[in-house]
């Protein structure tokens, strides 16, 4: 089974998540901006005399594709770089995957995600 | 929270302590005044006649309205400064690098007429001067000039609130802002116009051989000084050093160039202005050497970082003119074009070398302002000892001036990095200083000022939420 992997996380946290999932083994990812919403109440913003509410903040997205035995792993990897402890940390989204084509050359599912050095790699090295 | 209410009340507390201070002096001064205007009544037609005789004659339209003139030019480098300063920084401190801007700018206008023209250029010591506070008592032409005294404050000011602007950039994105305000009175009102006043305003630098025609010294770098020992003080921001950091580029390189092109423009109201009179042949002439040391800054800067880092680079070009400029500040008016080009050239060397040494030092001067004003500066008068016409060591005058331009960096260098010390231990003791690592994280224009640049652009938080229930 493939897996999705969606981490919601704080910005400035990217590249000390990028780094922890980097020293895993995980190589592929997809990153984008993102506005959202969570526990949280937001931040008031003036602009002249008016006061206004917004709760939708601004965090960053990375989306990764992992074999299920790999979940666990990636999981801890992205909480010990995206963590600070405070509320507004972010949200990890697990999610079953049906298929994954590779555009240049076909290849499909675990041949597609497949990387030179990666978790897998490492793994079949040491087995 | 608590210990921004504190902080707060502190920055009030410091206001208000210098306004009844100010205004305290303001009454002891008019009070004299009342008592010397009776015995000056009777005098008033024999100083009047003496006057005229003294100052050779009269005021001259001319050169009033080319200092003023000047002086919007060096007023319009605060456009400059502001949308270089913006462009260099990460998009969400972008509004409160311009309210540092526009309020130094403010601040430095009301300080520098209260207290800081009467230090730098009235009577006094040799190291600050003592009258004409609160443009009190000045006379209606300025003595040994054609211009109304009004004219040359006014060019006077636009200086010195560029001087503070200047360490503003080194100091970008993490200084709070009510520290930020504090920091700039104390520099326009004291730290800039005892400097003014030992070089320009009849001081003990003044007596000696030092030439530092347009501030190289006196202005570029007592900022970058200034600036220094802020950046040192503050530490470097968040995650811009250190295995998760990294170089966090200008949000905005648009407007960077069009700053420094306006920092270029202004600059012709700094040099030729700073000739205090319209005199066709000196003005003239110092507009060719401020342009070619900018231009020759630029290029050198620009190959000198394509050679050494493998692409040309806006950056270093537009940081390569302002050394230039700043290098050519002091020698302008004593140099010819060919010198001002080797000025310019070594100065924009100078600025590569410098911010790449601060880098490495893990000084984190955000706009490069501290190579630039201040490395820069220190080149620009040392290079009068060379280069000036007569005097300088290249021109068969020996060592002398060199060595007078050397004490006059080193004095100016000890006295402002030391009260700049004492005057920031004291900020950040009291009102604080360093932002705090939310308000890095949020942005200083969302945490300190409840706002965002560009609301509807880049990933900043902006669409209101309708109220809920």
């Amino acid at each position: 089974m493939i897996k999705k992997i969606e981490a919601i996380v704080r910005s400035e946290k990217l590249s000390s998540t990028i780094r922890e999932l980097s020293a895993i083994g995980i190589v592929g990812m997809t990153v984008q901006p993102v506005k959202g919403r969570g526990r949280g109440v937001g931040m008031q913003l003036r602009w002249r005399g008016a006061l206004y509410n917004v709760d939708l903040l601004p965090r960053t997205m990375v989306t990764l594709i992992v074999s299920e035995t790999n979940v666990d792993e990636t999981v801890q990897a992205i909480m010990r770089g995206a963590a600070t402890g405070e509320h507004g940390d972010g949200v990890i989204f697990v999610s079953p995957v049906e298929h994954i084509i590779r555009i240049s050359s076909g290849e499909t599912d675990r041949e597609a995600i497949s990387y030179q050095g990666d978790i897998d790699a490492r793994k079949e090295q040491r087995a | 929270m608590r210990n921004r209410r504190i902080g707060f009340r502190l920055l009030i507390l410091f206001v208000l302590a210098w306004v009844v201070a100010s205004t305290l002096v303001g009454a002891v001064f008019a009070q004299e005044d009342a008592a010397a205007d009776d015995a000056a009544a009777e005098e008033t037609m024999e100083v009047a006649m003496a006057t005229a005789e003294d100052l050779g004659g009269v005021v001259s339209n001319l050169d009033t309205v080319w200092m003023l003139l000047a002086g919007f030019l060096v007023f319009f480098m605060q456009a400059g400064f502001g949308l270089l300063e913006a462009g260099l920084v990460r998009a969400r401190n972008v509004v409160n690098i311009l309210m540092k801007n526009v309020f130094d700018l403010s601040i430095g206008a009301v300080g520098y007429w209260a207290i800081g023209f009467g230090l730098m250029f009235g009577a006094g010591n040799g190291f600050f001067g003592q009258e004409w506070f609160f443009l009190s008592d000045v006379p209606e032409i300025y003595p040994g000039l054609s211009v109304p005294s009004y004219a040359f404050f006014f060019f006077q000011f636009a200086f010195a609130a560029t001087a503070a602007t200047i360490a503003s950039g080194a100091m970008a994105g993490r200084t709070e802002f009510k520290g930020y305000l504090l920091y700039s009175l104390i520099v326009t009102v004291i730290i800039y116009p005892v400097v003014g006043h030992w070089i320009w305003g009849g001081g003990w630098i003044a007596d000696t051989a030092f030439h530092d025609f347009a501030g190289s010294t006196v202005v570029h770098s007592t900022g970058a000084w200034v600036g220094l020992v802020g950046a040192i003080f503050l530490g470097p921001r968040r995650y811009r050093f250190g295995p998760d950091g990294g170089p966090m580029p200008g949000h905005s390189m648009t407007l960077a160039a069009l700053g420094t092109l306006i920092l270029w423009l202004g600059w012709f109201g700094f040099n030729p202005g700073s000739q205090l009179d319209a005199d066709a042949v000196s003005i003239a002439r110092i507009t060719v050497t401020t342009n070619l040391a900018a231009a020759a800054g630029a290029l050198v800067a620009m190959f000198v970082g394509w050679y050494h880092g493998g692409q040309p680079q806006l950056p270093w070009g537009l940081n390569g003119a302002l050394a230039g400029l700043v290098s050519i500040t002091a020698p302008c008016a004593v140099v010819t074009p060919f010198e001002a080009i080797i000025i310019g050239a070594i100065g924009g060397v100078i600025m590569y070398v410098g911010v790449n040494y601060l880098e490495r030092r893990g000084i984190d001067d955000v706009v490069g302002a501290v190579s630039v004003h201040g490395f820069g500066g220190v080149w620009g008068t040392l290079a009068v000892g060379l280069f000036m016409e007569d005097a300088g060591l290249f021109h068969g005058g020996g060592i002398d001036q060199l060595i007078a331009q050397l004490v006059g960096v080193v004095a100016v260098a000890v006295f402002v990095i030391v009260a700049s010390w004492i005057m920031f231990s004291i900020i950040r003791s009291t009102v604080g200083l360093r932002a705090s690592a939310e308000a890095e994280d949020l942005g200083l224009d969302i945490f300190e000022h409840a706002a965002v640049a560009y609301p509807e652009f880049t990933n900043a938080p902006s669409e209101p939420t309708p109220a809920s229930d």
